[in-house]
């Protein structure tokens, strides 16, 4: 469970988020929404113990793991070695993982369908992949909450699916609750229970997905027209910016 | 399917393969020197240190070349190549960059003016290594700082700011040098930055060891960390790292690792960074192969500089004149690789 309340977090010594208040049972998958800059990553780091908050309450109950951007790694480290430090709370300082820790890893890569590229280096391995191996290494942890920042960023459409199907499945079948950012609403639309939106100008609204994941407060989000689309009468939606930029 | 589809060589050979490969440098340079020493005499010289026997078959002269002189030579160039090497591959996993060591972020530079200053001062032995760690421990402590902005270090600016301190220093030890008897400090204090383990004796070699032995020992328990470290210090966090404590372990055991080598043999630049690629090449980037891998691969580099250090010229060369002219054109060859497969990340 999730519980944040009036949160404001500053990084650098510059305020960047204030006023943030949401709730997310276990299981939940909350979906964090809002435009560059706004404070979007301030939260999560603020989620996972990194960042401090300036007032309010930010707490997560149980372990979390923390997905980051995705980017190269500095050394031609397999995938084993990357998601094998997923267990460092499990390993100690003058430690190095053992028997128990391979097998939990290699039970996370399995989970994720990508055990086959164990021995493979990671810098060589395609975006989509990486980003598995990423949540596998957050998940080796045996995380309670698992908290992504835009897991979909460079991600083409069929790996989003991949990644957004997986984020459903951890939330559904494993109990796990789910923190992630994104700039595509309909990865709220498709798994998110909670959605939060960071308005850099209004107040943040933040709550089920069906009461705030609205066209108009997508519009006041992003201040661009925004509308949704139904398909199949109305069991399917979608939501579209509409430019208006006077093209054909 | 497969881009990388290269299998590594199992660590499990490699390893013990090292070591001979070692062992038989070790017991080829003995020979190797002015003074002519068959195989034989050496092997039967050492095996009497063991085995004490009655019938000696050579004579004194080749007893003492192989005991007080090469020997103890030897061993240096082990433990220093050992060290070296190691502390490089720590600093270039705990920095993420590939192209750090103790030299290049000013730790060898602090470390060097700390010995030069106590040569001034006419200290020696302990206490040259004292002031030599104090200084080199404070240089890397301003480089961090320099090279950190809001809690990030800056992969560019680490380099930059270890370019600024070694400069800093260079010019610091310029000015001992001024002040230096020109007579007898000065040709001493000159000789010993080149780098040279020519008259090493076997208090320096227990120097080296009761320095170099814990250091690497400590860097060696933290191989999980530093692959962890490694990953960008806000992730290592994040992971559950303590990320302050492996950061100043690792800092604290390099640096007593330059300042031991500074105090006995002077500036020997560049091995700690060339050998961590090599030992990447051979087993991965996993650091709980690379560290003893990398550490085995200086001892034998530094080995085989030393010979052709004693052997090239009539008079012998300073070893870290070797190591550099290694050195620089192989950390240009790493630079561009990196260039061009774009591995530089500003963050």
């Amino acid at each position: 469970m999730i519980e944040i309340a009036d949160l404001a977090v500053s990084r650098g010594g510059r305020p960047v988020l204030a006023d943030c208040t949401i709730s997310v049972p276990d299981g939940g998958i909350l979906a964090v929404l809002g435009a560059n800059g706004v404070g979007k990553t301030t939260l999560l780091l603020a989620l996972i113990g990194v960042l401090r908050p300036d007032a309010g309450r930010c707490m997560v109950e149980g372990r979390s793991g923390y997905v980051p951007q995705l980017h190269d790694v500095a050394f031609s480290y397999t995938v084993l070695d990357i998601a094998l430090m997923g267990r460092a709370r499990h390993v100690g300082l003058f430690g190095a993982p053992r028997r128990r820790d391979y097998e939990v890893v290699h039970g996370f890569l399995a989970l994720m369908g990508i055990d086959h590229l164990a021995e493979r280096t990671f810098n060589t391995l395609s975006g989509g992949q990486r980003q598995l191996v990423m949540i596998a290494q957050a998940l080796a942890g045996e995380c309670d909450v698992l908290i992504l920042d835009e897991p979909c960023a460079t991600l083409d459409y069929k790996n989003q699916l991949v990644v957004i199907e997986l984020l459903h499945r951890l939330s559904r079948e494993h109990g796990i609750t789910v923190v992630f950012t994104t700039h595509a609403p309909q990865h709220a639309v498709e798994i998110a229970s909670h959605v939060l939106l960071l308005n850099g100008a209004g107040p943040h609204r933040g709550g089920p997905t069906g009461e705030i994941l609205t066209a108009d407060n997508l519009t006041a989000l992003y201040d661009v027209p925004i509308a949704r689309a139904d398909f199949a009468g109305g069991a399917r939606y979608t939501f579209a910016p509409l430019y208006g930029t006077g093209a054909p | 399917m497969s881009v990388d589809s290269r299998r590594r060589p199992p660590s499990a050979f490699l390893m013990p393969a090292l070591v001979v490969l070692l062992v038989g440098t070790m017991i080829y340079s003995v020979t190797v020197g002015r003074y002519d020493l068959r195989l034989l005499d050496v092997l039967s010289i050492l095996w009497d240190n063991l085995a004490p026997g009655a019938n000696k078959s050579w004579d004194a002269i080749a007893e003492t070349v192989v005991e007080q002189v090469r020997l103890p030579r030897i061993l240096a160039a082990v433990l220093i190549g050992f060290g070296l090497a190691i502390s490089g591959a720590a600093l270039q996993g705990l920095f993420r960059n590939p192209l750090v060591d103790p030299g290049i972020i000013g730790v060898t530079a602090g470390a060097g003016f700390g010995g030069t200053l106590a040569i001034l001062l006419g200290i020696d032995g302990y206490g040259l290594l004292g002031i030599a760690f104090a200084f080199g421990i404070a240089s890397v402590a301003v480089v961090k700082f320099l090279a950190s902005v809001g809690g990030r270090t800056s992969m560019l600016t680490l380099v930059l700011a270890g370019v600024v301190i070694s400069a800093f220093f260079s010019a610091a030890i310029s000015i001992a040098k001024l002040l230096a008897d020109p007579f007898q400090k000065l040709p001493a204090i000159t000789y010993w930055l080149m780098g040279s383990i020519a008259s090493t004796n076997y208090g320096d070699v227990l120097l080296l060891a009761v320095v170099i032995v814990p250091a690497a020992t400590l860097i060696y328990l933290l191989r999980y960390q530093i692959n962890i470290m490694s990953l960008g210090e806000e992730r290592a966090s994040a992971l559950g790292t303590p990320i302050a404590t492996v950061r100043w372990a690792i800092l604290l055991a390099t640096a007593l690792i330059s300042a031991g080598v500074v105090a006995t043999s002077g500036i020997i630049g560049w091995v700690g960074l060339v050998m961590p690629h090599v030992a990447r090449a051979l087993v991965g980037a996993d650091h709980g192969r690379v560290l003893p891998v990398t550490g085995l691969i200086g001892a034998i580099y530094l080995l085989a500089v030393d010979n052709i250090a004693r052997t090239a010229t009539t008079a012998e060369i300073p070893l870290g004149i070797i190591t550099a002219l290694i050195g620089v054109p192989v950390f240009a060859v790493i630079l561009r690789r990196i260039q061009t497969h774009g591995g530089w990340r500003s963050d």
